[in-house]
């Protein structure tokens, strides 16, 4: 019985590490700030993981491939900035824009596939041209959404802050959808064994170009909360999610090789990242150092994977 | 005929980026009717410059093989910036102390990424991404407690022009002539190149595989603090976004230059067609009257383009 | 049980496949019938993976004909044609994804297992055949394949082999199944093979163990050389008949001047005997010593071991000396194949070329074209691309590298696999000259007419070494006893 339990710690360890240190990191937020574990107290600290959630998840199903997106930050910009304009002006408009933004993502999946570019080039190159667009729609922060939008994300339903609620949904969708789907077996194995996956007659160019196009919906998703909260739109406001997002699948639990993805990893990844930086305030740390704080939880948690490596190899 | 001049073209991938810089030149002329079209070349080169330095440390990395790339360029500059401008404190007298310090920040930062890549056996991408963010965000800290102007011999230095060319980018166009000697003719320059083709035969036939790969990011860090404390010298002072487009510029130099994206190959020339290139096309859009959206989309475009291009001429021999 | 007009579940007819130069078939006739075990055994290179991979859809014969169930397959014959007329095939490397479990691995085999419930369908599928084949298995269905060692790994690809959902099970072929299999498991499998026999299911088994072949298999076919030598029932046949039969010598060869040197005093490479290994590895100055026996059985972990305890002392093995490595496998780990053929052969040797880290041109120039001249490489120009040489030629700029080094120590993987008749005699003279010259090699082969060029040969079987023959002990019929281990230890 007890190899069979210490066998089970990889994965349990996966998940569970970076739930603990939620944990923790929630016990010391709300000792420090007692008012944060009021309903009102929660949505404040907690709103602005809405975009950071989807971003993350977006993130996640590039990574489910092997492949990794440095756009998603100026692709929420993007979407922040349509959705301050024309969504507000010309909705119809404003969704075919948004739609077409999908199915650039899907497109971008097709061409790093078909042509065996590095995702990691494409997607710089493809951040140049969703800020550039950004730029064109807005070219100076400003702008309105549509009113549905603020409304929306200032919503308070019963019981559980929107945050939470719809981190708990989310984390539920992406589980029930990658890990339980017969589909989503064929999508993660494909990150696994992609040689073994083609011999048995599964196309590798429709996988790649289904994880693209729900990375570019969670983006959306993503971009449209951010402009919820902050009721403008701006160019440059999306750029720090690159980081959140990649770090948030991996502190998770994920690994950027071989298929393997947690969703409610993810999502607990994206919580502890916006974390760390409300724990920082509360430390009177000056923010400046968030982004010290933020890649420093990615190379800690890389640096102890690859101590636990050595240990059990 | 045709076949000979494929192969002529083929052995100088270098040759289409300056083809590409002579054409976007010559609209630019057309478009101001050849109006002060010398100018506009030396004030590209100013800036395509900074681009081939941190695009030398760039093209080391890429050439080392699928999986190497820097991605703490921008955090390095502005990080290296920052210090060496903050401790000249505008004067001359800082100005060995500065210099010294802003290359010390290159040579640190080279260092700690190597152990991320090698001790922790971090992926590059992802080890150089969050140390990038960890200087940047060193940088952002200590701004705040300096906002001294660089030394005026710095500024002179980094603004010099002879016979109409700038200083710095003669010297650097001389230093790149070093690195493709040094590429094709050094020890070092064949292991990086051997790497980038194939590991395990580069292991296998006795090359010393972890030291070169040590070298190249701490070769490309270097560079980068260099170009950092450059750029904080000409534009007057360090700033925070200073390195915010040399990420993907860095990486669009040396693809457009020629360098293949899958590594084992490396084309030093390239980076100056290219870096000139992508200033040339700003310059053009401006006097076309086209905003910054245009510009960073028909940036991003070009690069992706490129990349799928260049990857179908390998496929195909 | 036989199909249409009486025929056999496969017949093939006539099967031949040529890589460049080498022929691995040369006409192979083989009818498999249903409810049958048929084994196919021969020696490295006798070209029983080959024939597999043609019959299982991963490899397209030249010539010759397929015929399943009583008709050819014609054109267009690939895995999923294989699959759907129930020919499955379980290969040594796994074809799982590591990320998935037992159950998601099932699934992405059978398109079928989707809609609701399908993982409890998948679960149960490959539960049951687990169950089946390897009673008290002990897999956990729902972990990540990944996490398990490999033996378990092993029974789950070779368990999925005989799940079925649109498509009945006909033929399964087992490519060293009992490999990487505990003695339980390989007896539980070769139990469960008998199984499927009474079902109908037609069963190839290929393995190194001529115990399990003689005492499972109906049918044995023994291949040599692409071609079949010989076959008969399991019952009737002996151990001493398959080895007998697997090494026929064919014409010696006459460039093989004995002139054997016993090797000089300097002890290059020591590895102590162990426990499980009761040889005592020695490579002397001036000794050519062979490693043998079938591929992957340990002797590439010892070149790779000897290779890096030449930069790195490890504990158990001395070496003294400098070494260069020539590898078989050109593509992945030999060429650089940018590289002009100059640069490939220097590549070793360039600190000792340069100056304060440079290179001059003449220098290098002279180096790469004395070995060009020294090994007859074919080229009209050092300066061509390495790619635009022949595959022998490829491999001389190997060797040349090697030699160019100047090690102590050249290890030998393989490196004229596949390489022409002539290009081989040449590159046999040179070791020679090397050798005499005070080069130890250590030369690994899966060509046993390689090992005449040997002053002795270590035998490996299963990550050890069975037999150490002297050159003038050597014959094939003991290399070959030895490779299926039963060598000098076992019979001491």
């Amino acid at each position: 019985m007890s190899t069979q339990g210490a066998r089970h710690h990889g994965s349990v360890l996966r998940v569970g590490l970076p739930a603990v240190a939620l944990i923790v990191m929630l016990g010391a937020i709300f000792t420090m700030q007692p008012r944060a574990t009021s309903y009102f107290g929660l949505t404040v600290l907690l709103n602005f993981t809405l975009p950071a959630i989807f971003a993350a998840m977006a993130q996640m199903a590039v990574i489910t491939v092997g492949d990794i997106d440095l756009g998603i930050g100026p692709f929420l910009s993007l979407v922040n900035c349509i959705a301050a304009t024309l969504l507000a002006g010309h909705p119809l408009l404003g969704w075919l824009s948004l739609a077409a933004l999908v199915g650039a993502y899907a497109l971008m999946g097709a061409l790093i596939h078909v042509r065996r570019l590095p995702s990691i080039v494409v997607t710089l190159g493809a951040s140049f041209v969703w800020l550039g667009l950004a730029l064109l729609v807005l070219p100076n922060p400003g702008g309105a959404p549509p009113s549905w939008l603020p409304a929306l994300l200032s919503w308070k339903p019963p019981l559980l802050p929107l945050p939470v609620l719809a981190s708990i949904l989310l984390a539920i969708c992406g589980e029930l959808l990658l890990m339980h789907t017969s589909y989503g077996v064929v999508l993660r194995g494909i990150g696994g064994n992609p040689r073994a996956v083609a011999h048995t007659g599964w196309s590798l160019l429709a996988g790649r170009m289904v994880l693209y196009a729900v990375a570019g919906a969670c983006g959306v998703v993503a971009g449209l909360a951010l402009t919820g909260l902050n009721t403008a739109g701006d160019a440059t406001v999306g750029t720090q999610y690159t980081l959140v997002s990649i770090a948030a699948v991996i502190v998770g639990g994920g690994e950027f090789v071989g298929g393997i993805v947690t969703p409610v990893g993810t999502v607990i990844g994206a919580w502890i990242m916006l974390l760390a930086g409300s724990l920082l305030s509360f430390l009177n740390i000056s923010t400046d150092w968030q982004l010290s704080v933020q890649g420093g939880i990615l190379i800690i948690v890389l640096g102890l994977r690859a101590l636990n490596r050595w240990s059990g190899a | 005929m045709s076949g000979g001049l494929r192969a002529w073209l083929d052995a100088r991938p270098w040759i289409w980026s300056f083809g590409a810089a002579l054409i976007v030149w010559l609209v630019t002329a057309l478009v101001v009717q050849g109006r002060g079209m010398l100018a506009t070349l030396a004030v590209a080169l100013q800036f395509a410059t900074f681009y081939a330095i941190v695009g030398i440390g760039q093209m080391f990395a890429i050439a080392a093989g699928p999986g190497n790339i820097d991605l703490s360029i921008p955090g390095v500059m502005t990080f290296a910036g920052y210090i060496a401008i903050g401790l000249m404190n505008g004067s001359n007298h800082g100005l060995l102390a500065g210099l010294a310090a802003g290359i010390g920040v290159g040579i640190a930062a080279g260092v700690f990424n190597v152990l991320l890549i090698q001790a922790l056996r971090i992926p590059p991408m992802i080890g150089t991404l969050a140390s990038g963010f960890v200087f940047q965000s060193m940088a952002i800290a200590y701004s705040r407690t300096t906002n001294a102007p660089p030394a005026p011999l710095l500024v002179s230095f980094s603004a010099a022009r002879l016979l109409g060319v700038p200083l710095i980018a003669l010297l650097f166009i001389v230093f790149t002539g070093l690195v493709a000697a040094a590429l094709g003719r050094s020890v070092f320059g064949r292991a990086v190149l051997a790497v980038g083709q194939n590991m395990r035969a580069a292991r296998l036939a006795g090359l010393a595989v972890r030291r070169t790969l040590a070298l190249v990011y701490l070769l490309s860090a270097i560079l980068a603090a260099i170009a950092g404390i450059l750029l904080a010298a000409y534009s007057g002072g360090a700033a925070l976004d200073m390195g915010a487009d040399y990420l993907l510029m860095s990486i669009a130099v040396v693809v457009l230059g020629g360098t293949s994206i899958a590594g084992g190959q490396a084309s030093p020339a390239g980076l100056w067609g290219a870096a000139t290139l992508l200033d040339l096309v700003v310059t053009m859009l401006n006097v076309m009257r086209v905003g910054a959206g245009v510009r960073y989309v028909v940036t991003g475009l070009i690069i992706i383009g490129v990349l799928a291009l260049a990857k179908g001429r390998d496929e195909a021999t | 049980m036989t199909d249409e007009a009486g025929e056999a579940f496969v017949r093939l007819i006539g099967i031949s496949k040529s890589f460049g130069a080498v022929r691995a078939l040369a006409g192979v006739d083989l009818t498999i019938q249903s409810g049958r075990m048929v084994s196919v055994v021969g020696h490295n290179g006798a070209g029983k993976s080959t024939l597999m991979q043609i019959l299982a859809g991963t490899l397209a014969s030249d010539t010759g004909e397929i015929r399943v169930a009583g008709h050819a397959v014609g054109h267009g014959y690939g895995v999923r044609r294989a699959s759907a007329l129930g020919i499955r095939c379980v290969f040594q490397e796994l074809s799982l994804c590591p990320n998935l479990s037992a159950a998601e691995n099932t699934r992405i085999f059978h398109p079928a297992l989707a809609g609701p419930g399908w993982r409890r369908r998948a679960r149960r599928l490959i539960g049951d055949a687990l169950q089946a084949i390897f009673p008290d298995h002990g897999i956990d269905p729902r972990r990540p394949v990944g996490e398990l060692p490999i033996g378990q790994r092993q029974m789950i690809e070779t368990a999925r082999a005989f799940t079925e959902t649109d498509h009945p099970v006909r033929l399964v072929i087992l490519d060293e199944p009992t490999a990487s299999l505990d003695a339980t498991a390989a007896e539980q499998l070769l139990r469960y093979t008998g199984e499927a026999r009474a079902r109908g299911i037609a069963v190839v088994f290929i393995s190194h163990r001529l115990p399990e072949i003689l005492g499972h298999a109906d049918e044995v076919f023994v291949m040599r050389d692409g071609q079949v030598v010989g076959s008969g029932a399991a019952d009737a046949l002996t151990e001493a008949q398959l080895v007998e039969m697997m090494g026929v010598v064919r014409g010696a060869d006459p460039t093989h001047a004995p002139g054997w040197r016993g090797g000089g005093e300097q002890i290059r490479v020591e590895q102590p005997a162990r426990a499980d290994t009761p040889f005592r590895v020695q490579l002397r100055a001036g000794e050519v010593v062979g490693l043998a026996g079938l591929a992957g059985h340990g002797q590439r972990e010892l070149l790779q071991a000897v290779f890096d305890a030449a930069f790195h002392p490890a504990a158990g093995l001395r070496v003294n000396g400098s070494v260069a490595y020539v590898s078989g496998d050109r593509r992945t780990e030999g060429i650089f194949p940018l590289w002009s053929v100059g640069r490939n052969t220097t590549i070793s040797r360039l600190r000792a070329l340069a100056r304060l880290g440079f290179l001059t041109q003449a220098r290098e120039a002279a180096l790469a074209e004395e070995w060009r001249t020294r090994l007859a490489i074919r080229t009209p120009d050092i300066g061509r691309p390495i790619t635009s040489l022949s595959g022998g030629n490829q491999q001389k700029v190997l060797v040349a590298r090697a030699f160019a080094a100047e090690a102590d120590i050249i290890l030998f993987d393989d490196p004229l696999r596949g390489v022409d008749i002539a290009t081989k005699r040449e590159l046999y003279q040179h070791v020679h000259r090397a050798a005499e010259a005070g080069r130890a090699f250590l030369w690994y082969t899966t060509e046993n007419t390689e090992l005449v060029n040997c002053d002795r040969i270590y035998v490996f079987y299963r990550g050890t070494i069975t037999d150490e023959i002297a050159h003038t002990d050597l014959t094939e019929e003991r290399v070959i006893r030895a490779s299926f281990g039963a060598g000098q230890s076992i019979a001491v």
